[in-house]
């Protein structure tokens, strides 16, 4: 029996999960980090365009401050965060981006004086101020009121990736490259690891810990058009799910991203538009101020999307051999621009659509981006459900995205988990709680169970070939489960699914050998994979309402009334086709700002009855304390700090707002 | 009306459907080294050619019809996370963003020499580039007190940050270092990789080492000695990152710190 020991293990090895295990190292404990792939190849990489940190450096900044980005974030969620956690997000990112900062992250900074931009398809002439000059720069981005997104040219991810997966090589972090973990080893009350796979010579191991993260990103691969990386297949999610007891939140919560490259679902970034890029039609018409006068194209990911569907669904669509799309016209930035701002979009159009964006537009379309659900937690990041179980960043529902999560509100939510939640792992772990006390009859039977599943699959005699079973659930969810839904598309994809969960019991290899067998990877995952999208595609048609990302034909408005909820799906019997589904209110009366219009996108909505009672409160509270302070303000509201770990609490200092000596 | 409102369409930026249609044959290398009997030897797979058809496509195209066992890796598809160097037709490079139109109807794929092979395509990058982060140290070296978050970060001449970032763009493919004469030969050799993360360091201020501390890391045959100028390496570069000039600047620099 191979049993590795570690305090902290950690699966995922993407910027979450390196900061979690980061956080528990400089706590004195050891920490083992799981990944697919080298971590720098994670799909944090993928983040283009930049994080969201109310730094208020740039002069299109000014102003901005935690308070602007908690608001922003709760709209641009449609009310389904949770706010003590966007509270305590947003006083940590800014925090985060200094600490990447330190970290040798090559943050792209303000120059003073005069630089020309284009705001609303016109050149603006803007000046930064010299007090800015060299400090971290901010670009726009949809459904901000400020410019906000901190950014390294066009490459951030890749650069905060680099940076602190170095900083896990400085601490001494192992990593264990190519393995895959197959099921959390548990009690169910207490979970004690997990049962790991070497993808190189296809062992198992038991990996012992007193605290486990699950940190391996979202779910995009259950959709056939996906921004995702391959590797995003929801496996941690079906990790959790198959502990019987673990819910995961709100899955039906997915977000199409607007600029999906065509047809190959590449994502080039928000930045474009935030930059000053344009969307545009077949006829060359530039169609989103006719829907959204005031964001135009710099609503909401959510809004946008919908409206480019809305208006191809009009036959505005420009038309090629693989479909029909719509144009991101970037030209109007400039050849200068776009080589050294957009250089990764460039790169990108040059090499997968042989087109030269400072020239050619670039031919887009939605596509599946985000996963604002995953694994339930509380705002330390632990699961009530399984003590000693973490999850954070996208594989994770703390629940900061609700129903739809703001560009650069990703990137920052790997690293600001990364810090919040590997400080609470600490406490755990020095915690009684903390220590375990396991039985090495439960890891032998743990590992049987695994071994098990895999001899079947290498030795069995099942007809069902897994490439096939992936290909029909990816079809099924970008099919049925896109951006307009309807409860007959829904049932229909759930129907299928089930079909599908039962044909993969029945999975047949063509590959037998064990080791690096793809096919073997493959069969094994999609029987999760299928699990995790039916709780998508289940949560979905149950939800009858429209909110964020979900958004029911049949039912187009939001239902305060009726759905101010979180979903919570559990699989707690094995043999099952569907997910169980409960839900968890979401408690208006402690809400800092009760909902509302969010600025863009639809304005009719249903109230929930305490709302105006809420609001009432709120405006009232707003008014009595007039003048002492926002900090007083917001404390008066809802308090959080004393949500945060100790070293995170505090004010963040800004050019116009300087903190005391 | 204004041209932001509404502006022509540019010429397609699709090819047009009518392009004949060409059967392709990959020989690809397959070997699996946990296998006693296994002889590395070419296996030949034909596919009919698709619009926009990418290596990544191909293979997968292979793997999901005609032999599930094939071995590769592909993380990000996009041409940023680095996962997919390989040998295409003899020169190493992207597979992913390797479009077959530019291709000859035969393709041969090897995996990345220097590196450990797992299978097939598939070479163990991840655990060289550990070893190599590790002997360089390539991370930020701040000697003093840690960075106080709640206050103004430091700040950075605008041009500095973006020269910096120019040099971070390495994504550890090791396209460079299955390209080098040195690497054939030095099993230490640092690389193109090594030596531009080096530079990297060296032009950031919040890295205090001194260039005799960078001396003690790459100043031998292991490091910047090592390297003949061939030049494979800036050749190859997916990135285009500036190798050939920083391994000048950095021998140039390395030298007056070893006098």
């Amino acid at each position: 029996m191979r049993v590795v020991y570690t305090d902290v293990l950690v699966i995922g090895g993407g910027l979450a999960g390196l900061r979690v295990a980061i956080g528990a190292r400089r706590r004195g404990h050891d920490a083992i980090v799981l990944s697919l792939v080298p971590p720098k190849r994670s799909h944090s990489a993928a983040a283009q365009g930049g994080m969201q940190a109310s730094l208020a450096n740039v002069t299109k900044g000014q102003g901005d401050n935690e308070d602007v980005h908690f608001e922003d974030t709760v709209k641009g969620s449609d009310w389904g965060a949770d706010q003590q956690v966007v509270r305590m997000f947003v006083n940590t990112a800014p925090k985060a981006v200094r600490e990447l900062a330190a970290w040798g992250v090559p943050w792209s900074r303000v120059r003073q004086g005069d630089r020309q931009v284009i705001i609303n398809g016109e050149k603006v002439t803007i000046t930064e101020r010299d007090a800015a000059h060299g400090l971290v720069a901010q670009r726009d981005f949809g459904g901000t009121r400020k410019w906000r997104t901190c950014y390294v040219s066009d490459g951030t991810g890749h650069a905060m990736l680099f940076a602190v997966g170095d900083r896990a090589i400085a601490e001494g972090i192992p990593v264990h490259e190519r393995t895959e973990a197959l099921a959390l080893i548990h009690d169910g009350k207490r979970c004690y690891g997990a049962i790991v796979r070497d993808l190189i010579t296809g062992e198992i191991t038991a990996y012992v810990a007193r605290a486990t993260a699950i940190a391996t990103g979202g779910a995009g691969r259950v959709y056939r058009v996906t921004t995702n990386a391959v590797i995003c297949e929801g496996i941690g999610a079906a990790l959790a799910l198959e502990t019987g007891i673990v819910p995961l939140g709100n899955m039906e919560a997915v977000q199409f991203h607007p600029t999906g490259i065509f047809p190959a679902g590449i994502l080039v970034t928000e930045g474009c538009r935030g930059d000053g890029g344009l969307l545009r039609d077949a006829s060359g018409h530039r169609f989103m101020p006719d829907y959204e006068p005031e964001k135009k194209e710099l609503a909401s990911r959510d809004v946008v999307s919908r409206r480019m569907e809305e208006h191809i669904r009009k036959g505005n669509a420009a038309k090629s051999r693989f479909g029909e799309h719509l144009w991101l016209d970037i030209t109007l930035l400039g050849r200068k621009h776009i080589e050294h701002n957009l250089r990764e979009v460039k790169e990108i159009c040059q090499y997968f659509l042989g087109v030269d964006p400072a020239d050619q537009w670039i031919p887009v379309r939605p596509a599946q981006h985000y996963t604002m659900g995953g694994v339930r937690t509380d705002h330390t990041g632990q699961t009530p459900a399984l003590r000693g179980l973490f999850a954070a960043g996208e594989a994770a529902c703390w629940d900061m995205h609700g129903f739809n999560r703001l560009g650069g509100n990703s990137v920052a939510e790997t690293v600001v988990a990364g810090m919040i939640v590997g400080e609470f792992i600490a406490d755990f772990v020095e915690s009684p709680e903390g220590e375990i006390d396991i039985p090495t009859a439960v890891l032998r039977e743990a590992l049987a169970a695994e071994r098990g599943k895999l001899d079947v699959l290498l030795k069995g005699s099942g007809s069902e070939q897994a490439d096939t079973l992936k290909a029909e659930m990816q079809q099924t969810m970008t099919d049925n489960v896109g951006i307009f839904r309807t409860g007959a598309d829904l049932q229909r994809a759930v129907d299928k699914l089930q079909e599908l969960l039962v044909r993969s019991r029945n999975i047949g290899l063509r590959s037998r050998r064990d080791g690096p067998n793809p096919e073997l990877v493959t069969a094994y995952r999609v029987q999760k994979m299928i699990k995790v999208a039916l709780c998508v595609a289940q949560g979905a048609l149950t939800r009858t309402e429209s909110r964020g990302a979900h958004f029911r034909e049949d039912f187009p408005r939001r239902n305060d009334a009726e759905w101010l909820r979180r979903t919570l799906a559990t699989w707690s019997d094995p043999r099952a086709t569907l997910p169980t589904l409960n839900y968890e209110a979401l408690d208006v009366g402690r809400m800092e700002l009760p909902p509302g219009w969010r600025g863009y996108g639809n304005k009719d909505y249903v109230d929930h009855p305490d709302t105006p009672q809420r609001a009432a409160e709120v405006a009232k509270l707003r008014e009595t304390l007039g003048d002492a302070g926002r900090h007083s303000v917001q404390a008066a509201l809802m308090p959080y700090e004393h949500l945060l770990p100790a070293g995170l609490r505090g004010r963040n200092e800004r050019i116009d707002e300087k903190l005391p000596p | 009306m204004s041209s932001v409102t509404d502006s022509a369409p540019p010429a397609a930026a699709i090819p047009p459907a009518d392009a004949p249609k060409r059967m392709l044959h990959f020989h690809v290398l397959r070997h699996d080294p946990q296998d006693p009997v296994s002889i590395p030897h070419f296996e030949v797979f034909e596919l009919e050619e698709a619009p926009g058809m990418t290596l990544f496509i191909a293979l997968n195209e292979i793997r999901e019809q005609l032999d599930p066992s094939l071995a590769f890796d592909f993380v990000c598809r996009a041409g940023i996370c680095g996962s997919c160097g390989m040998v295409v037709n003899g020169r190493p490079g992207l597979a992913c963003r390797t479009l077959t139109q530019d291709l000859p109807a035969e393709i041969s794929l090897a995996p990345l020499p220097a590196f450990e092979l797992i299978a097939d395509l598939s070479v163990n990058t991840g655990k060289w580039m550990r070893g190599m982060s590790e002997r360089l140290e390539t991370w930020v070296h701040s000697l003093g007190q840690e960075a106080d978050l709640s206050r103004l970060e430091e700040r950075m001449d605008p041009e500095l940050a973006d020269r910096i970032y120019e040099l971070d763009r390495c994504i550890e493919c090791g396209c460079c270092v299955a390209a080098c004469g040195t690497a054939r030969m030095r099993e230490d050799f640092v690389g193109a990789v090594g030596l531009n993360k080096i530079a990297r360091f060296a032009l950031d201020p919040r890295d205090q080492r001194t260039d005799q501390d960078f001396y003690e890391l790459v100043g031998n045959d292991d490091g910047v000695f090592g390297c003949m100028t061939l030049l494979g390496c800036h050749d190859v570069c997916p990135k285009q990152l500036p190798l050939q000039t920083q391994i000048a600047f950095l021998r140039r620099k390395m030298v007056k710190a070893g006098l």
